[in-house]
């Protein structure tokens, strides 16, 4: 059996062959496809079985390679948090590369699939290499990749001017995000002496309070901005839905987690959480990112836009259980800190899944019915049987409903801040219960979301001529769905398992080994320590399935002898229209207007009258319902104009005089040799 | 507030009893037989949707005037829907009028069987004062079937009470006859 | 054997009793209006007739319109028997740990939410929109009282909440009693009553619940109106046993089993007719002031939290 190193360079080797061949048969649209596709599944299948490999049978490995530059050393280091995320990068890459076998049909003939294939493996790389490089160099390498790869990847419906305005967005604030890495990475190094993860891991206890509360500063904004949480998360709904859709569902499925790694880290290993502050920052920022996060989801009817927005809100709540995390261990409580870290842990590789899972559906959607507008959606249950069952599964699944996989996660991070309010400080208490307040809203509010995205999109009739020319999905998007929704359904029966595998990943951490058992988790329940609660998300699967049968058996028995006829909706008698349905506008407008503080709605009337002066007869009237853009209006707006003042004055140094430039030199001339005999 | 609850057990009771409603009168069947299940189902609790097919809303008043604390027509079991969909009874007014045809037919299908429908008021039964207008069809039977009749101009609440009385001890008296 | 009595009792007691209480709120109601009112056991003939009856569905639905009243009926059942009724027997019940109860009522309320938008009519749009509202805006408050009285108790399993709270001295009860009030704003949300609902109204625009069932008939309806009458029985059942739970028996003997289901009726009879008599007291609620209600309920557990 090959061992978890040669896969993990397989996979690499698999990937950049995916690239360079996709270019070389860029020509032919059909055999570009296949060869992105299909060696992309390869290389993620090796992907996964590193990952498998080092989880469960111990085989972490580390390699460095010497380079000419100096400086730069190639060294990965796979452990087990490493091996966690290659397991969901592999695993939906994987599947999305499946479902772009047929997803990228309809690009054919209208953009090149050599690039997209080149950028997408490289993409895919990229993402593998940032999660295992072991040295600051190096990663900022990866990570630059990584990032413009997907850059290219946003832009590549060039047709469309917003797509081209969404991935300038996406570039600049990477890139902002990236200085900020930088400079964290640059005082580590100065603290430490070394450029390797492992040495600085070491080392970095001898630095001062001062270089780590910088650090943590800079990280915190560098990685936040990847990762989407608000404030910085300004160019993800435009970034996300720009890309084509497998592209998307990779993106808002891992590669923002990989913002997530780096916290988990820079901040639990490496500064090994020691100030109080951080975790409560981290806390605040989570309860941000959910609330405000899924309030803009409800504002939207773009489906992926949508979507994206319920990123936000998930990277939140993961960061709800970082932040309770963090706290715990500037407190000394390692034990509840793990039951956070696994929370956190499990509620990305959750969100990794259904929300591939429902990019993928709503990819299948449009293609279909080529409009993005929920407005124009209604009755495709009809036309995509299929896509609407595995869409419910999804919507159900981030809705954090029993049995599926999200409620298992919610309910472990709802038992991480519950542990949080036992806590006497009135201060740490005090924000665990706003925490908790914010989860509850949260998840009321994300199934509000899904109940409007998937009724308006799939029940009822047709709003629109397009979509009546929708058919049902082909077998690779459908298989690629189909898969998705059965591993939700799977990891929230089998919770108890996987929670024991992740908590393996976290005991693995530096300064987690003492951590004692928190949870005592079999194939049946997860109980915590103290016996504070039980959970058993298979016996709920279980009761429901067997009492469903028995009602319908005992009913259906007793009521054999009715007849069903099938008639119209009542409609008090007058003529059903596409028009008298609720739309998605409707539909959220009573908690737009419950939070009209937060989200500030504006409404514009415009009125166009048949005779401009006498303004009796209206020929046609125009209502704007819009969503003020706090961010940025408050923050990126100042910025900016503070920015191009300080420009404006720093012009005046090129007076255009040659005179002016000589004395420049002269005088700084003069100035170093003073300095400098001195 | 406590005066408000202490004049509920000091107000005397206002609800006529049953017995001092008329008798005398007795409703006839003029629809075809009445399916045999209604005889056992519709014992102690009937729906009833009131639909307007372009009447005066005469009727409706008195119609509305049922639920009140003088008539009360809910201790019979009887209580008025929202719904068409979950009604057993259709109590028709108005002589269908032409624009609500096809409103009344949607009404009529949207109720599941078994089903009873009434006629209530003359406009219902034959046109009323409306009749041989060319505005209206001429009563509730020309659209959809008809299994029983109340008249009147409109009828007063007592009258629809007692008509309700008898028409549900035709349903019981033929569920009593089936059972003997 | 006796065992096995109270295990039959326990599953069967909510969707048998649930009718009744329907009726007797019914009957209270009309009493108010100086009416007599239906009989109490109206409900249960209710439920007979609309079993007999024949359907009548719409061909715009899909599947979900014919599935959910079964699965919603199911959860009722489910939660029915899961939680403390009249005796502590079943301490050792995973799925009475009490976010698993909120989330699944949360699933009933997403398929019923999703029924009333499959129709396609006006109403069940504006039911859905506005249940979907309100449950977002109820989780949180239906969640910390909870949550108070499992940091009491130290457990979050109902049961042991229930003994641990009746053994807790009169002194510590002022959090118990926040949380109670908190817990019934929450209640009349949840099952539809006044100030949040109308559950006798016949104007669409002032339905929630109503709204969302307009389109079914037949053996359906009498599943979900079963269903609803199961979770306002639930309600009742968990706001007199986890707040009050003096009554519940631990041992099986038969003397035992027929007082405890004695106090249970006392104790949900005397909620019920709280219920019917604010609901003949008060006007609902116009929609935009529901959420500082909400708003109301969950301060008043949040602060509790800090009286522990």
């Amino acid at each position: 059996m090959i061992s978890a190193q040669y896969s993990f360079f397989l996979a690499l080797f698999l990937f950049v062959i995916g690239a360079s061949g996709s270019l070389l048969f860029a020509k032919n649209d059909r055999l570009a496809n296949w060869w992105q596709n299909g060696l992309a599944v390869l290389a993620s299948g090796c992907g996964l079985l590193t990952a498998v490999k080092v989880l469960f049978f111990g085989e972490a490995f580390t390699l460095s390679i010497n380079s000419t530059i100096p400086n730069l050393f190639f060294s990965f280091a796979v452990d087990k948090l490493a091996a966690y995320f290659i397991l969901i990068i592999s695993f939906i890459g994987l599947l999305v590369s499946v479902y772009a076998l047929g997803y990228i049909k309809h690009f054919y003939k209208k953009y090149n699939i050599g690039t997209l294939g080149f950028f997408y493996s490289i993409f895919l790389a990229g993402t593998l290499l940032v999660v295992s490089a072991h040295n600051i160099f190096f990663f900022l390498i990866a990570w630059e990749v990584m990032t413009l790869a997907s850059y290219f990847l946003v832009i590549f419906e060039s047709k469309e001017q917003n797509n081209i305005k969404a991935g300038t967005l996406y570039f600049i604030m990477t890139h902002v995000g990236t200085a900020f890495i930088m400079l964290a990475f640059l005082l580590l190094y100065q603290a430490t002496g070394s450029l390797d993860f492992g040495t600085i891991k070491e080392h970095i206890g001898n630095a001062s309070l001062l270089t780590k509360n910088l650090i943590f500063i800079f990280a915190l904004i560098g990685f936040g901005t990847k990762a989407g949480i608000i404030p910085f998360h300004i160019w993800l709904p435009s970034a996300h839905p720009a890309a084509p859709t497998h592209v998307s569902a990779f993106m808002s499925g891992v590669m923002i987690k990989t913002g997530i790694y780096m916290f988990i880290r820079i901040f639990v290993e490496v500064l090994a959480g020691s100030e109080l502050w951080w975790g409560v920052i981290i806390l605040v920022l989570g309860i941000f990112s959910s609330v405000l996060g899924v309030l803009y989801a409800l504002t939207e009817h773009d489906m992926k836009r949508l979507l994206a927005y319920h990123s936000i809100e998930n990277i939140g709540i993961i960061l709800l259980g970082l932040g309770s995390a963090l706290i715990f261990l500037a407190l000394n409580l390692n034990t509840l800190a793990t039951l956070s870290l696994v929370a956190a842990l499990f509620h990305t590789l959750n969100h990794a899944t259904f929300k591939a899972l429902l990019f993928m559906g709503a990819g299948s959607i449009i293609t279909q019915t080529h409009t993005r507008n929920i407005e124009e959606y209604g009755g495709l249950m009809k036309f995509m049987p299929q896509t609407a069952f595995y869409f419910l599964i999804g919507s159900l699944a981030i809705s954090a409903m029993p049995p599926f996989n999200g409620f298992f996660s919610e309910w472990l991070t709802y038992q991480s801040l519950f542990s949080g309010i036992q806590i006497t400080n009135i201060f740490t208490k005090g924000l665990f219960v706003l925490a908790a307040g914010a989860l509850a809203l949260t998840g009321g509010l994300a199934a509000a979301c899904f109940v409007k995205a998937f009724g308006i999109t799939f029940l009822a009739r047709p709003r629109s001529k397009e979509v009546l020319h929708a058919k049902e999905s082909s077998f690779s998007l459908r298989f690629g769905m189909g898969i998705l929704a059965l591993t939700t359904l799977i990891l929230g029966i089998f919770s108890g398992t996987v929670s024991k595998i992740i908590f393996g990943v976290v005991n693995s951490l530096n300064g987690f080994q003492q951590g004692s058992q928190i949870f005592f988790a079999d194939g049946k329940t997860v109980k915590l320590q103290n016996s504070f609660a039980v959970v058993s998300t298979p016996i709920i699967f279980v009761v429901l399935v067997v009492v469903l049968l028995l009602v319908y058996g005992i009913v259906g028995m007793f009521t054999r002898n009715r007849k069903v006829k099938i008639g119209c909706t009542w409609d008090c008698g007058t003529k059903l229209e596409s028009r008298m349905e609720i739309t998605a506008t409707g539909f959220s407008r009573s908690i737009i207007t419950i939070f009209k503080g937060v989200l500030k709605p504006s409404k514009q009337l415009e009125v166009e009258y048949r005779d401009a002066n006498i303004r009796y007869f209206e020929k046609s009237s125009t209502v704007k319902l819009e969503i003020a853009d706090v961010y940025t209006m408050y923050i990126y707006q100042p910025i900016q104009n503070l920015v191009v003042k300080f420009s404006g004055y720093t012009k005046n140094i090129q007076g255009g005089n040659l005179n002016i430039y000589a004395a420049y030199i002269f005088f700084i001339l003069l100035i170093l040799l003073i300095a400098f005999v001195n | 507030m406590f005066k408000l609850y202490s004049k509920i057990f000091s107000t005397p009771t206002t609800v006529i009893p049953a017995n001092l409603l008329c008798s005398e009168e007795d409703v006839e069947n003029i629809g075809k037989k009445l399916h045999k299940k209604i005889q056992t189902i519709f014992n102690g609790s009937l729906a009833i949707r009131a639909v307007d097919s372009g009447s005066t809303n005469a009727c409706e008043h008195e119609l509305t005037a049922l639920g009140n604390s003088y008539y009360d027509v809910e201790r019979f079991g009887v209580s008025f829907v929202a719904s068409p969909r979950h009604a057993d009874m259709l109590m028709v007014t108005g002589p269908v009028a032409r624009n609500m045809r096809a409103a009344l037919v949607k009404t009529y299908e949207a109720t599941p069987d078994p089903k009873i429908v009434v006629a209530v008021g003359d406009d219902a039964i034959d046109g009323g004062i409306f009749k041989g207008s060319y505005a209206v069809l001429d009563g509730v039977d020309k659209v959809i079937p008809v299994d029983f009749q109340i008249p009147g101009d409109p009828p007063s609440p007592k009258i629809i009470l007692c008509y309700l009385l008898n028409i549900l001890e035709v349903i019981e008296k033929k569920h009593q006859q089936k059972n003997k | 054997m006796s065992v096995i009595i109270i295990w039959t009792i326990q599953l069967i007691l909510v969707p048998v009793l649930s009718p009744l209480f329907l009726g007797i709120v019914r009957k209270i109601k009309a009493r108010f209006q100086n009416r007599v009112g239906a009989s109490i056991f109206r409900p249960y003939r209710d439920l007979w007739k609309l079993f007999h009856k024949d359907e009548v569905i719409s061909e715009d639905t899909s599947w979900i319109f014919r599935f959910a009243p079964y699965l919603i009926f199911t959860i009722t059942l489910i939660l029915g028997a899961c939680i403390p009724l009249f005796s502590t027997l079943f301490a050792n019940n995973v799925l009475s740990d009490f976010l698993t109860i909120v989330y699944l009522v949360a699933l009933s309320t997403f398929f019923l939410a999703l029924v009333g938008l499959d129709a396609g009519s006006a109403f069940g749009g504006i039911g859905s929109s506005r249940e979907m509202t309100l449950a977002a805006l109820t989780e949180g408050g239906f969640i910390f009282p909870f949550l108070v009285l499992s940091l009491l108790a130290h457990s979050t399993n109902l049961f042991s909440i229930t003994n641990a709270i009746s053994s807790l001295p009169i002194f510590d009860s002022t959090p118990i009693i926040l949380t109670f009030v908190a817990f019934v704003i929450v209640m009349l949300s949840e099952t539809a009553h006044f100030p949040f609902d109308n559950p006798a109204t016949h104007l669409e625009l002032t339905m929630v619940h109503e709204a969302m069932i307009l389109e079914y008939s037949g053996k359906r309806l009498a599943l979900i109106e079963w269903a609803a009458a199961n979770k306002f029985l639930i309600f009742l059942a968990l706001g007199a046993n986890m707040f009050f739970p003096w009554g519940l028996i631990t041992q099986s003997s038969v003397w035992a089993v027929a007082l405890a289901l004695c106090i249970f009726c006392v104790k949900t009879l005397l909620l019920a007719t709280f219920v019917a008599v604010l609901e003949s007291s008060i006007a609902k609620f116009r929609f935009f002031r529901l959420p500082d209600l909400l708003f109301v309920a969950f301060i008043l557990s949040a602060m509790a939290l800090f009286i522990i």
